[in-house]
């Protein structure tokens, strides 16, 4: 494991702990999808080493952790990962503004998924707040990147993006 | 190694693969519930997570008993030795009572009452998922907790377990919107069912007839139908009835005694004979 997947590991279980971390009743409707954002920022930055594998295997995390059906989450989640993987390239250069509306339909599409099988399940929420997390994501994946990029810049040898 | 295209076929064809993975542990993991030591394995990784996120508010509770002063220690503990006091004076009446019920019962040659075991849990401060009413407890397999084990509190009924790995589980709220709970009113004996709405404070009661005799105000207790839950907890009181005269059945719902979004300790309940067990996990 060289230095940059071991940052990639350390981040992905910070956000982890992000997404169990106790919120306030009202805070709880925005919650970014923590895991995706970090995800997301790592296949595009290493593509080689982090994809749709390590995305499914965090997704049953996920899955694991809210309770839900095993494969809910992790499907969702690998089909965000993998339009992302196969776009990296573009989307290295995009603009920042430009990558957040991306995520935000892609997030969009993870949360439907997700919606999908609860409503196979028979539980699916009725209020349109569900989908604020894909808003709150996206409106802090400037951040989010800035703050991983400068991580990696700081702890990684070798930088090739 | 760094190349310039990264193998672009395989990595649909492993999306792909996957895609299906997923579909398949979902169909296994709802319909024949086979995925449990897998989660189980899961949770165990993930439970150092959760105890550290739960680690600041433990330390404020751990602070909080040492910081406290000789003052209010003593206080507390005149209060408690009061309540303990009262509390042995209503047990002692209940001893009784409960001897006599046995004396009736071999009497009339009926079933014994089952005997109850209880264990403290204490409940890890970490979030969920905000749709559903799910808690994760310290207790798990390793103290012999089983799934559907029910769970109660001081003030009433909490929830059952739905998963359980070795250190910790997963229970479901009986406010969850896919628990449902057999009750039966106190007052009357009415037996219904209470179905979980999704709302912390709120419960319905379905498939009550317009002409039965249930009031604002009646509590419901487990009625024990079904052998999940111990018969007799109280799970919650009528705040609401709406008999509407075009609906085929009166509109009830109800409020959680327990207090589920602040308690921090709950109650393991091991209630079933061991056939019974054998027969949920029979019917699981």
């Amino acid at each position: 494991m060289n230095a940059n997947t071991r940052i990639a590991v350390i981040t992905i279980i910070g956000a982890f702990m992000l997404s169990m971390m106790p919120l306030p009743d009202w805070a709880q409707d925005f919650r970014p999808d923590w895991v995706t954002l970090v995800l997301i920022y790592w296949t595009m930055a290493l593509p080689a080493s982090i994809g749709v594998t390590i995305a499914w295997c965090a997704g049953l995390m996920l899955d694991v952790s809210h309770g839900a059906l095993l494969g809910q989450h992790a499907l969702g989640l690998m089909l965000v990962i993998y339009i992302i993987h196969v776009q990296h390239q573009r989307l290295r250069v995009a603009s920042l503004v430009q990558q957040a509306i991306l995520i935000l339909f892609l997030l969009l599409m993870k949360q439907a998924i997700v919606l999908w099988v609860s409503g196979i399940m028979g539980h699916a929420p009725d209020s349109w707040l569900y989908f604020m997390p894909s808003l709150s994501s996206a409106l802090l994946w400037p951040w989010v990147y800035i703050i991983l990029r400068d991580l990696r810049r700081k702890f990684a040898l070798k930088t090739h993006y | 190694m760094q190349t310039l295209f990264l193998q672009g076929p395989s990595v649909t064809l492993r999306a792909l693969t996957l895609v299906i993975a997923s579909i398949g542990l979902m169909t296994l993991d709802h319909r024949w519930g086979q995925m449990e030591n897998v989660r189980n394995a899961m949770s165990s990784v993930l439970y150092p997570l959760q105890y550290t996120i739960d680690l600041p508010i433990r330390l404020y509770h751990w602070a909080d008993e040492t910081l406290s002063t000789h003052q209010t220690l003593l206080e507390n503990n005149r209060r408690l030795e009061d309540l303990y006091l009262e509390n042995r004076v209503r047990l002692q009446k209940l001893d009784i009572l409960e001897k006599e019920n046995l004396r009736l019962r071999e009497l009339l040659r009926a079933t014994p009452k089952v005997a109850e075991e209880v264990l403290i849990a204490e409940i890890i401060n970490v979030d969920v998922d905000p749709y559903r009413q799910l808690i994760i407890i310290n207790k798990g397999s390793d103290d012999k907790v089983y799934i559907s084990q029910p769970i109660i509190e001081a003030q009433g009924v909490i929830g059952q377990t739905v998963h359980v790995s070795s250190t910790s589980s997963t229970v479901m709220l009986i406010t969850d919107a896919s628990h449902a709970i057999p009750v039966q009113i106190d007052r009357t004996g009415l037996r219904a069912v209470a179905f979980g709405t999704g709302k912390i404070d709120q419960l319905d009661l379905r498939h009550i007839p317009h002409n039965a005799d249930i009031r604002k105000g009646d509590t419901l207790i487990t009625s024990g139908l079904g052998g999940r839950f111990p018969a007799n907890y109280p799970v919650a009181v009528i705040t609401h009835i709406e008999r509407s005269p075009d609906e085929a059945f009166v509109t009830v719902t109800a409020e959680p005694l327990a207090l589920l979004d602040r308690s921090r300790e709950v109650l393991l309940v091991w209630h079933n004979q061991p056939q019974t067990t054998q027969d949920i996990d029979d019917e699981r």
